[in-house]
Order: C-alpha cells, then sequence, then structure tokens
C-alpha cells in the first residue's frame, strides 16, 4: 500500500490534496510527469499530476478535482489509509530552459500542474508571469504557492468576486502586447488551453499545453490517449502530456474526453447514493 | 502395434465437453469445461507411444508427449506432471492456448489417418487435476548463489526465467509494469479461455519458491537498467512483450468507439470492465461491433464483444479463410457463438457522426492476386467494390510491435530496424553486458510456448554466466 501522510482540502472541499509515502517515484519525477493510482482491488487507474515531490521524505503530492466516482472514492481515504498502486513517474518531464519572459496560465486544478513547472522556470533564471484563474474566489487554489513561484501573479475570477473580473484570457492578452514574450504555459480545462493558443498563435508566441486525454496504462500499450497534434497520432502519455500548443487539435480532444460520459455519470450518482445513505 | 494402430483410428478422439454456445456466448467462464479422468485415461490410450514420436518434435520445448501420456493411462498423475514440468513450467496455459494444430498434434502420427491424439487436453487435464488434488509440493532448490537476478515483465516468457533460476539458488526480482503479474495472459487472453485464477496460482507458486515480485515498476521510468545494475542485480533478463498496439492509418480513426485490441482487452480482462459499474473501469459497449484482424487478439475481442450483448459482431479480414492466423479452435468457437466473417474486405475509412463517435467504416471487397513475398497470395481490391458496414465499436487487433519505453532508455542494447531487441537465438544474451531478452520483444508477437522457451534457453545461458562468466 501507499500510504497518505497529509491530507488538505481546499476550493470549498472540491480539490483535495494527499501526500503519499512513494519513495522510489519521489526519487525519480521531475516536473511535469504524472503517476496513475488505483485506489482498491476494483479501482480504476486514474492518471494525476504530481504536483510537488520530496525525495529525502519519500513522499509525492498529488492535488485533484473530485469529479466522479474515483476522485470521489480518492476523497473518501484519511491519513494512515492509502491506494494499493501508484506507477510511476509517467510521461516526459517539462523541457525547462532559459528564455526570457514567460506567462504561466492556470485554471481550474491545472494551477496545480502549473506549480512545479512555474518555479522550474523561475529557478533557472526567467522572468516569470503567472495568471491563474476559478470561477469564484472560494475555488482558486495554491495563490501563496504561486506568487512565491513567480514574480508576478495576476489573480481572475469569472464572478469578479476576486482579482479581475474575467477570463485568464483577457490578462493575458494585455500581458502579451505589454511586454517581449518568449514562452507561454498554458495548463487548465481543455476550452481554456484552446483560447489561449488561438491568442499566442495570433502572436506567434510559442506556447506549450499539458494533455488530459483519457488514459489507461500509460506506458504506451493500449493507445486510448491518442491525441491529434500537428496532423500527427500521439500517444499523450509516452510522447506528451506536453505539446505544442498551436499544433493540437482540441476539438478531437474534448469529443474523446467524453467517450465515457454516460456511464461515468451513472455510476458517480450510485456511489454517491449508496455512500450518503450510510 | 498393428493392432494398436487400428485401434487408435477406430477410437475416436474424445470431445473435451464444453458450454452451449448459446449460452456461453453471453457469459465469461471458461468454454471448455475440461476431461473427467475416464475421458482423459480414454483418449491417452489412442496415444501409439511411438519409439520416434513425431509430436515432440513439433512440441517447441520438446515435451515428453508419449511419456506423460503413458503416466495418465497408468492413472499416476504425479508422474504425468512432474513429467511435463521437467521441460515446461505453464502446463494449464500451454494445454489451453498453444496453437496444438500446427505444433505437436500437428505431427502426431494418429492425426494421417484420423484425429489425432488430444495432446493440448491431456496436458490441460494433468495440470488441472494437481491443481485441484496435488500436495502443492514445492521443487527442491540449489544451495544460494548469492547472486541477484532481475527479470522485466511477468509474461509467460519473464515467469519462465523467474521460475528456473529460483531453483537454481539464485535470488529473483520480477519487476512489472502493471499493477498484476501475468503478461497477456492475465490483460489479453480473457477469461473464458485461460481463467486468471489459474494464472495467479501460478503466479503464487513462484512466490511460495522465493521469487520477489514487484509490480507497479516500470522499468524505464521508475528504474533503469544500469541503475538496477548499480543496485547490486548480477544479470537482468528482458522480458516485456510486444506492448504497441498497431492502428490502420485510415482516415477517422480517432473517432469515439475505436480501440487497439490492448485498450479493449485490457480494460476487459485486467481491470474486469464487464463487471462494471461493479468495477470502476468502464467498457464500451457496442451494438455493432467490428473487429479488424483475424489472429488469436482478434478472436479474443469479437469473442468479448459478443459477451458484453452485442447485437452483431463481424470479423472484417483483408486476406481468405486459408490464411487466418488465429487457432483453429477459437475460429470455430467464434462460428459457434455466432460472430460473422467478413474475409477479402478491407476498411478504407471510419465514419462518424458530430459528436465524433464512430457510426460505421467504408470497405473495399478484396481478391487473391499473385502471390508476395511471403508465398500468400496477395489481396487486391476489387474496381467499383465499395460498401459499408454500420457499427458504433470498432476494434483493431491487426498486430502489436515493440513498445519502445524500455528500449529507447537503454541506448547501449542493439535493436533491429523493428525496435526489437537483438538477441542470441540460442542463449538470449544481448549486445550489452550481463542482460538477456526473450519472448515477443525479441520475435515479434508469437506464442506463449516460444516465449516460454527462450525464457528456459536464457535461464540456462544466465545460469552459466551466474557460475562461470559472461
Ligand atoms: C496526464 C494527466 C494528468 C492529470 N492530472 C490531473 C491533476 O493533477 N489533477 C486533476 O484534478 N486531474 C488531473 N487529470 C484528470 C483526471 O485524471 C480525471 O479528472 C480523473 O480521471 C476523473 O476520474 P473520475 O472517475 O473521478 O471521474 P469520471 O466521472 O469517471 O470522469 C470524469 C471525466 O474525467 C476524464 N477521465 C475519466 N477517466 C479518465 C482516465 N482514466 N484518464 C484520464 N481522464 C479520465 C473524462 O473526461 C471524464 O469525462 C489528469 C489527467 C491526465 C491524463
Ligand atoms: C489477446 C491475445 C491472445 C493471444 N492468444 C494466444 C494463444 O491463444 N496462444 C498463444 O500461444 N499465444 C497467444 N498470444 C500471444 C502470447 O500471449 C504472447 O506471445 C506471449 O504472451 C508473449 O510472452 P512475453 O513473456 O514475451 O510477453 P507478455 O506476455 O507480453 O508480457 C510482458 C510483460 O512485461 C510487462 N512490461 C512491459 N514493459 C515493461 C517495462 N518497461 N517494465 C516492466 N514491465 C514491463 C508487461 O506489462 C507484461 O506484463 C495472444 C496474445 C494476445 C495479446
Ligand atoms: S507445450 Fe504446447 S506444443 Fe508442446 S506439447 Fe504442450 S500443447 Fe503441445
Ligand atoms: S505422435 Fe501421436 S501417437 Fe505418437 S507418441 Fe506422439 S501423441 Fe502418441
Ligand atoms: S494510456 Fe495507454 S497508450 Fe497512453
Ligand atoms: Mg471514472
Amino acid at each position: 500500500m501507499f500510504k497518505i501522510v497529509h491530507r488538505e482540502e481546499m476550493a470549498e472541499g472540491t480539490v483535495v490534496l494527499n501526500e503519499i509515502e512513494a519513495p522510489l517515484i519521489a526519487k525519480k519525477a521531475k516536473p511535469g510527469q504524472f503517476v496513475i493510482l488505483k485506489a482498491n482491488e476494483e479501482g480504476e487507474r486514474i492518471p494525476l499530476t504530481m504536483a510537488e515531490t520530496n525525495p529525502e521524505k519519500g513522499t509525492i503530492t498529488i492535488i485533484y478535482m473530485v469529479v466522479g466516482k474515483s476522485t470521489a472514492l480518492f476523497k473518501e481515504l484519511k491519513v494512515g489509509e492509502g491506494f494499493q498502486d501508484v506507477i510511476g513517474p509517467l510521461g516526459k518531464p517539462t523541457h525547462l530552459e532559459k528564455v526570457g519572459k514567460v506567462v504561466c496560465v492556470g485554471g481550474g486544478t491545472g494551477v496545480a500542474v502549473l506549480h512545479p513547472i512555474t518555479r522550474g522556470l523561475k529557478d533557472i533564471g526567467n522572468d516569470v508571469t503567472c495568471i491563474i484563474g476559478a470561477r469564484n474566489k472560494g475555488l482558486l487554489i495554491l495563490e501563496e504557492q504561486m506568487k512565491n513561484a513567480s514574480h508576478d501573479l495576476r489573480v481572475c475570477t469569472d464572478d469578479g468576486s476576486y482579482g479581475h473580473h474575467g477570463f485568464v484570457t483577457d490578462v493575458l492578452k494585455d500581458v502579451l502586447d505589454s511586454e517581449d514574450v518568449k514562452l507561454v504555459v498554458a495548463i487548465g480545462p481543455v476550452p481554456m488551453m484552446k483560447a489561449v493558443s488561438q491568442i499566442t498563435k495570433e502572436r506567434n508566441v510559442e506556447t506549450l499545453v499539458s494533455l488530459n486525454p483519457i488514459m489507461v496504462d500509460g506506458t504506451g500499450m493500449c493507445g486510448g490517449c491518442r491525441v491529434t497534434v500537428g496532423n500527427e497520432t500521439k500517444f499523450a502519455c509516452v510522447d506528451g502530456p506536453e505539446f505544442d500548443g498551436h499544433q493540437v487539435d482540441y476539438d478531437e480532444l474534448m469529443l474523446r474526453l467524453r467517450a465515457y460520459h454516460e456511464e461515468e455519470r451513472k455510476c458517480h450518482n450510485d456511489y454517491c447514493t449508496i455512500r450518503d445513505a450510510k | 502395434m498393428a493392432e494398436t494402430a487400428e485401434k487408435a483410428k477406430k477410437q475416436e478422439r474424445v470431445a473435451m465437453p464444453e458450454q452451449e454456445p448459446k449460452v456461453r456466448a453471453r457469459n465469461f467462464l471458461e468454454v471448455p469445461t475440461g476431461y473427467t479422468v475416464k475421458m482423459a485415461q480414454d483418449e491417452a490410450s489412442r496415444c501409439l507411444q511411438c519409439k520416434k514420436p513425431a509430436c515432440v518434435e513439433g512440441c517447441p520445448v520438446g515435451v515428453d508427449i508419449p511419456g506423460f501420456i503413458e503416466k495418465i493411462t497408468e492413472g499416476d498423475f504425479t508422474g504425468a506432471i512432474r513429467n511435463l514440468w521437467s521441460k515446461n513450467a505453464l502446463p494449464a496455459v500451454c494445454g489451453r492456448v498453444c496453437p496444438q494444430e500446427s505444433q505437436c498434434e500437428g505431427r502426431c502420427i494418429v492425426g494421417r489417418k484420423g484425429q489425432p491424439v488430444a495432446i493440448g487436453n491431456l496436458e490441460r487435464f494433468c495440470a488441472d487435476y494437481e491443481r485441484e488434488n496435488g500436495t502443492g509440493e514445492l521443487p527442491p532448490k540449489a544451495a544460494s548463489t548469492g547472486k541477484k537476478v532481475a527479470v522485466v515483465g511477468s509474461g509467460p516468457s519473464g515467469l519462465t526465467v523467474a521460475g528456473d533460476l529460483i531453483i537454481k539458488g539464485h535470488d529473483v526480482t520480477v519487476f512489472e509494469a502493471f499493477h498484476k503479474p501475468g503478461g497477456v495472459l492475465v490483460y489479453g487472453i480473457p477469461e473464458f479461455r485461460l481463467p486468471k485464477a489459474i494464472v495467479a496460482q501460478e503466479v503464487n507458486f513462484l512466490e511460495r519458491q522465493g521469487v520477489n515480485i514487484q509490480c507497479n515498476a516500470v522499468v524505464g521510468r521508475t528504474v533503469s537498467l544500469d541503475e538496477l545494475f548499480e543496485e547490486g542485480y548480477d544479470a537482468i533478463y528482458i522480458g516485456v512483450g510486444a506492448g504497441l498496439p498497431r492502428f490502420m492509418n485510415i482516415p477517422g480513426e480517432n473517432l469515439v468507439g475505436i480501440l487497439s485490441a490492448n485498450e479493449y482487452l485490457t480494460r476487459a480482462n485486467l481491470m474486469k470492465a464487464y463487471e462494471y459499474p461493479k468495477v470502476d473501469t468502464p467498457i464500451p459497449l457496442g451494438k455493432n461491433v467490428v473487429v479488424l484482424g483475424a489472429g488469436n487478439v482478434a478472436m479474443d475481442s469479437a469473442r468479448t464483444a459478443m459477451r458484453l450483448g452485442a447485437e452483431s459482431v463481424k470479423i472484417v479480414y483483408r486476406r481468405s479463410r486459408d490464411e487466418m492466423p488465429a487457432r483453429q479452435a477459437e475460429i470455430h468457437h467464434a462460428e459457434e457463438e455466432g460472430i460473422e466473417l467478413f474475409l477479402l474486405t478491407n476498411p478504407t475509412k471510419y465514419l462518424g457522426n458530430e459528436q465524433g463517435r464512430l457510426t460505421g467504416m467504408e470497405c473495399l471487397q478484396m481478391e487473391l492476386g499473385e502471390p508476395d513475398d511471403s508465398g500468400r497470395r496477395r489481396p487486391v481490391p476489387v474496381k467499383g467494390s465499395e460498401f459499408t458496414i454500420d457499427c458504433d465499436l470498432c476494434i483493431v487487433a491487426v498486430g502489436s510491435g515493440a513498445n519502445p519505453l524500455l528500449t529507447s532508455t537503454t541506448p547501449d542494447m542493439t535493436l533491429n530496424k523493428w525496435g526489437n531487441v537483438v538477441a542470441d537465438p540460442k542463449t538470449g544474451k544481448t549486445t550489452k553486458k550481463g542482460v538477456w531478452a526473450g519472448g515477443d520483444i525479441v520475435t515479434g508477437a508469437a506464442t506463449v510456448i516460444l516465449a516460454m522457451g527462450a525464457g528456459r534457453d536464457a535461464a540456462n545461458s544466465m545460469h552459466d554466466y551466474l557460475t562461470l562468466g559472461w
């Protein structure tokens, strides 16, 4: 078993942080890589990016949004309990390079994935502006951490309850218009990454996105995670998960993410009914 | 002798009882239900105990076929299984999945005039009998050599190496990427053909002998080969299989509803998605299913789709029946279960709707032309023969290649142009010192018994290395 040693809830309980004992993975992992977790014998294999690793302590940290049956089940796990299986580190690490001015754009739990990358980019000497957003103030995560990981943090909320009233893309446009940005890293919901890529493509600014298609093995053996990038089929778990944002077919990704929508909704509802009856 | 030959010819091969096609096509229980002792002994009595048994030459690992069959006729089932084990570590598996018609049974002398002795069924009987009635006694183990061996991959090839080297006194650890050991035996071949409890027991047998099995270890990611050497392993065996799905590369292949057989079967077998929502992993339930390809993988996919409630399941294959690579028994079982064969048919394009979901595929009729390099007549398209098949689920089972995950992180090991590891065919030695390889990662997708045979050869060579030197 991979034991949970620390646990937090954020964003009004819709997002959960687990710090997990996984010494081999902690030793190896680099920013941008993910793990696959399975809670128990009947459990599903769920990919989640490592938001933090602590090689000395032998732990990794995941931060996930509760969206369906498996993440709801993960949320029930207490400190001292754990996951039956954790596999990783998977995927290619982020290519960190000193390029000058960088903008990191994060939405939802994408902020958690963005955090180690942002810090890595800052650590090697880039000038990093960070733009993070959420639907409202209560759903915002890791504000303090993102502030520390960058030189300049801008916050947006869809409803104006905090920071800039509007989307991260509005703020991004302002930054792009006023500074000589060399690289944009965008991680969040697919529509957000698509919108960011459209804006940066018009301005010809290199853009990195992290894709989250449905995965099974995470080692390139099933092809379930295939995405179209530059008219070529790629397996996101081994060729990615990060890709050139200007080349990605986001519409296809969104359709593929809905492959099991009906089944997942029913499974989650059944689970909640049984859990709440207890 | 002439008299017995006469007898064997006259006496019909004892058929193994099977679930009714209509019933079994909707459940996941094993199809053939096994011989009784009487059936096994009747069938065993058909063997002529040839002095120069042709059947043995047909078996890639040289099982002493007349030897173990004789033990069955004598009622010495322990002797029979001991005999089998001396050449084949997984008789319960091989008895079920070997392509016997092209191996042992294909050479059996009785088969020249009638039906060959049912060697596979008898092998299965011995293993099942031992599992249900045996003592589970462990084989004797040599004194510890103090040498550490790492086996990468827990398919039939890796398991064979582990079993052989543990009894020779080495310390063996198996590293497996998945959360369960067994390779294709657990994630690929379905329950109705190879119950997972059998594989689990074989693995447990190795663990009881002291083999350490570490799941969730993706070698090349979690740990590299060189790091294993640094950690003190003296020799490494690579048996990572052929885990790279091939697709057709025709338009529309990323529509929802098109899965590689690897994905479909992994969901069904390893993740037990056929029990969804009792388990958490979903699997697409097709009404009208098309399976591309005609090997064992295709038959397994088609029969799984049928069991998941499909209204129609079609196998689409561009060559003719004679070239279908699947075991005869699987093709026969598939047809009995209502699976249709669309032979000499080649898909050219997938069709989808606005939700990006598969609705059908366009195909071309083929005819057999001139023989190609492989000597088989090449299928060529018939002009103007386009037609559409409606389907909402398509499983692509057109073969698999070498997965580069491990090999790409091991630059000092030579690969061939397809990405397979180059290994000495006799010893399994790779070009990297202290590293052996065998099974599908060397040969490309092949068979269980060949993967096991390669494992045995490598284990012998590794033992020599560990006791004598490279
Ligand atoms: C490389 C990668 C990294 C990720 N990192 C994070 C992260 O750090 N934090 C986070 O909150 N989420 C992350 N995700 C998304 C996360 O995996 C899904 O939210 C989760 O699998 C949902 O499972 P569920 O059973 O709770 O929900 P379900 O109700 O089953 O599914 C909800 C939606 O999640 C997606 N999904 C379902 N199953 C899978 C699967 N096996 N693999 C991928 N997506 C799936 C589908 O779009 C589905 O419609 C990541 C995904 C990938 C591929
Ligand atoms: C659906 C299907 C049906 C088949 N039916 C038959 C049949 O009826 N008869 C027959 O003889 N043959 C059949 N075969 C072929 C047969 O199963 C294979 O030839 C055989 O399993 C190969 O054995 P192997 O040990 O080389 O590899 P595999 O069985 O493929 O095992 C390799 C193992 O290595 C693991 N692995 C991969 N990469 C890594 C890594 N980097 N680190 C750690 N572990 C790793 C994999 O997860 C896997 O568990 C079938 C194959 C399939 C897919
Ligand atoms: S191992 Fe396979 S080929 Fe050899 S005797 Fe047994 S069934 Fe036949
Ligand atoms: S060839 Fe047939 S009859 Fe002869 S020993 Fe082998 S199984 Fe028996
Ligand atoms: S998740 Fe199976 S190939 Fe990527
Ligand atoms: Mg789910």
